[in-house]
Formats: structure tokens, C-alpha cells, sequence
């Protein structure tokens, strides 16, 4: 038996949404950084700026290549891989083994928020359970390797990324554990029609 | 280290506009055109973020960072940084730059780490703009609370790798 098929909003397949090159996030951080440097500046003299400068733009630069691979990557996954077949693979598996597809494709899908949670209600209309979703997005957070290589690489370097990465292999599973474990005490039940 | 992860990236790359370059000629053109503007979109707040934090880690004091988030810090570091991440609002130049900056100016890396698995998972304002609307809330609810142990988790498993 199928259901027919919940599409997913226009907006997630396949275009992702355009990014302004501007946000109140990177004003705030441009503003400590610019009151930062100049107080490395006045305190520790130009010297010192400009090694600190040099450094972080060498380490920076040394990470482009990866950068530019990463939204590539990202780039073709999104037109090759359409997500309703996703979320067909993901509602229709249950179990440890649902859990462990969840995670994967959480790995696998690149995207920011705007485009992965209405994956993860798509996967919810499709008949996954809430841990496979919570192991889903756990994934996607802490291991996509979009957000590693685009995001992460760049500010911390290769050293540091692949250990923390490593040390959160095992936590979409255990969230989705977690939250399977929550439902059976009565944890958000859902409500019957 | 950096190489190999450059070569095995790029053939990433090449592999997959070859498989694009097989399903049609607009296909490649399309992944390659979006994956390159999204590079242009994204660098100016990544250079602002790295260069920034190297210089927001250089001004603030290590002797104000060490005792609260040090390796010596311990668990309470670790609880301190969970928080800090729970707490941290903005997208993820702020996280990211914030993040570099404590490990620069001298906080230990499982609480670095706790920090950005709590900012990541469960930062309150991108529950409250991103989750909330897209998700059905009983979900968005019971997978913050499944998260809450994690960054913890993270951090112990950092301790006892002995690693980064």
C-alpha cells in the first residue's frame, strides 16, 4: 500500500534560496572584530597586528580550495539527488536500521535550515517516526560535511573539525534513541484524530 | 593532511559534474554556476569571521578565559560553554567566529567543543525563527530535549580520545 506521495513547498527542490551578501549577524561580528584589531593595534603595536593578520589570512587561504569543493559538492547533491526520493527511503524504514538511513542522509544532504526542515516534515508525512527525524537533523547539524568544509573549516582547521566530528559520530543516533525513548514515557504525544 | 583532503574533495567534485555531464550538458552548467555563486555569496562573511576572530582572540585577556574554559576547567567548562552555545544568537559567522576566538585565546577543545554542539543543536533564537514555523512544534520539542545531553556527550568523548 501507498500513500500518495506529500509533495515537498516549491522553495526546497531543487533551487536553494539566495543569501544575501549582508545580515546582522556578520555586521555585529565585523564591528568586535574591527574594535578587536584595534585594540591589538593601540596595545601590542603594528607589528604584532600584522602578524596576527597574516597568519589568519594564510590559514584562511589554505582552506579556500576546500570551501569552494565543499559548495560544489553541495551544489550537484542537490540537483542529483531529488529529496522526495529521500524522503521516500526515510518514511518507509523503521527501526535501529530507519535510524541509521535517517542519519546518513542527514549527512548527505546539503542545505541550510530554510531547505532541511521541511525535508524532515516531509519525512514525518511519509510515515518516518520523530527519533528518525531527530536522528536526521542531529546529523545533519553535527556531521553534514556542507557545514564542516563551508563553514567550520575555515575558522578552525582540518586538525580540530575531524576529531570534533569524530566524537559526534555516535549522537544522531543516540538523540534518535533519546527521543524514541521520550515518546514511550509520554514525552509530546501525539494527538489521535 | 591538507592535500589529501583537497584530492579527495576535488575528486568528490569531478565525480559528481561527471555524473551531472552524463544526465546532460544544463545539469552540469547548473551545478557548477550555483555551487560557484554560493562560494561568492558566502566569502565575504567567512573572511570577516576568521580574520575577526584571530584578532577578538588576541584582545580578550587568557588570564579571564583559562579558569572558566581552560582544559583545567573541567566539567563546569563544559557546563559554562553548553550554555554560552544555548545562549548564542545569529547565524553561524557568530558561532563559528566565537567559537575560534575562545580555542585561540586559550579554552581547552571538549569545552570548544561542547559549545558549538549546544550552538549548533540548540541555540534558542534558531529554534524559536528556523524550527518552530517549518516543523510540526511536538517534534521541534522532544528533539531539543533529546539534544540536551549531547553537547556533554561530545565533550567526554573528546576527553577520553585525547583529542583534537
Amino acid at each position: 500500500m501507498t500513500s500518495p506521495a506529500p509533495t515537498l513547498p516549491s522553495d526546497t527542490v531543487p533551487k536553494r534560496r539566495r543569501r544575501r551578501a549582508f545580515d546582522w549577524s556578520t555586521a555585529t561580528i565585523a564591528a568586535l572584530a574591527l574594535s578587536a584589531a584595534a585594540t591589538v593595534y593601540w596595545r601590542d603595536g603594528a607589528q604584532h597586528f600584522l602578524a596576527i593578520l597574516g597568519g589568519d589570512v594564510t590559514l584562511f587561504g589554505e582552506m579556500l580550495p576546500k570551501v569552494l569543493a565543499g559548495c560544489l559538492i553541495a551544489a550537484f547533491v542537490t540537483l542529483l539527488l531529488p529529496r522526495e526520493v529521500v524522503a521516500r527511503w526515510v518514511g518507509h524504514e523503521s527501526g535501529f536500521s530507519g535510524l541509521l538511513i535517517a542519519a546518513f542522509f542527514g549527512f548527505l544532504l546539503p542545505g541550510g535550515p530554510i531547505t532541511i526542515y521541511p525535508v524532515a516534515g516531509a519525512f514525518l508525512a511519509m510515515g518516518a517516526d520523530a527519533g528518525a527525524v531527530v536522528a536526521f537533523i542531529t546529523c545533519w547539524t553535527l556531521c553534514g560535511y556542507t557545514r564542516a568544509l563551508v563553514w567550520e573549516l575555515p575558522f578552525f582547521g582540518p586538525h580540530f573539525v575531524i576529531w570534533r566530528i569524530i566524537a559526534a559520530l555516535p549522537l544522531p543516533l543516540i538523540a534518535g534513541l533519546l527521543a524514541r525513548m521520550a515518546l514511550r514515557a509520554g514525552f509530546a504525544r501525539e494527538n489521535k484524530d | 593532511m591538507t592535500l589529501a583532503i583537497n584530492i579527495l574533495l576535488w575528486l568528490i567534485v569531478f565525480g559528481l559534474a561527471f555524473i551531472a555531464a552524463l544526465r546532460g550538458r544544463a545539469l552540469l552548467n547548473d551545478g557548477a554556476r550555483e555551487g560557484a555563486w554560493e562560494f561568492i555569496r558566502l566569502l565575504p562573511r567567512i573572511t570577516i569571521g576568521v580574520v575577526g576572530s584571530g584578532f577578538i582572540a588576541e584582545a580578550v585577556p587568557k588570564a579571564l578565559i583559562a579558569p572558566w574554559l581552560g582544559p583545567e576547567s573541567g566539567f563546569l567548562g563544559v557546563i559554562i560553554a553548553t550554555l554560552g552555545g544555548a545562549l548564542t544568537p545569529g547565524g553561524p559567522v557568530v558561532g563559528f567566529a566565537i567559537g575560534a576566538a575562545a580555542l585561540k585565546s586559550g579554552a581547552g577543545a571538549p569545552q570548544v567543543i561542547a559549545y558549538s554542539t549546544a550552538w549548533a543543536l540548540y541555540a534558542i533564537h534558531r529554534l524559536v525563527i528556523w524550527e518552530v514555523p517549518l516543523m510540526p512544534p511536538r517534534v521541534v520539542w522532544l528533539r531539543a530535549a533529546a539534544s540536551l545531553p549531547l553537547p556533554f556527550i561530545a565533550a567526554a568523548l573528546a576527553m577520553a580520545l585525547g583529542q583534537p
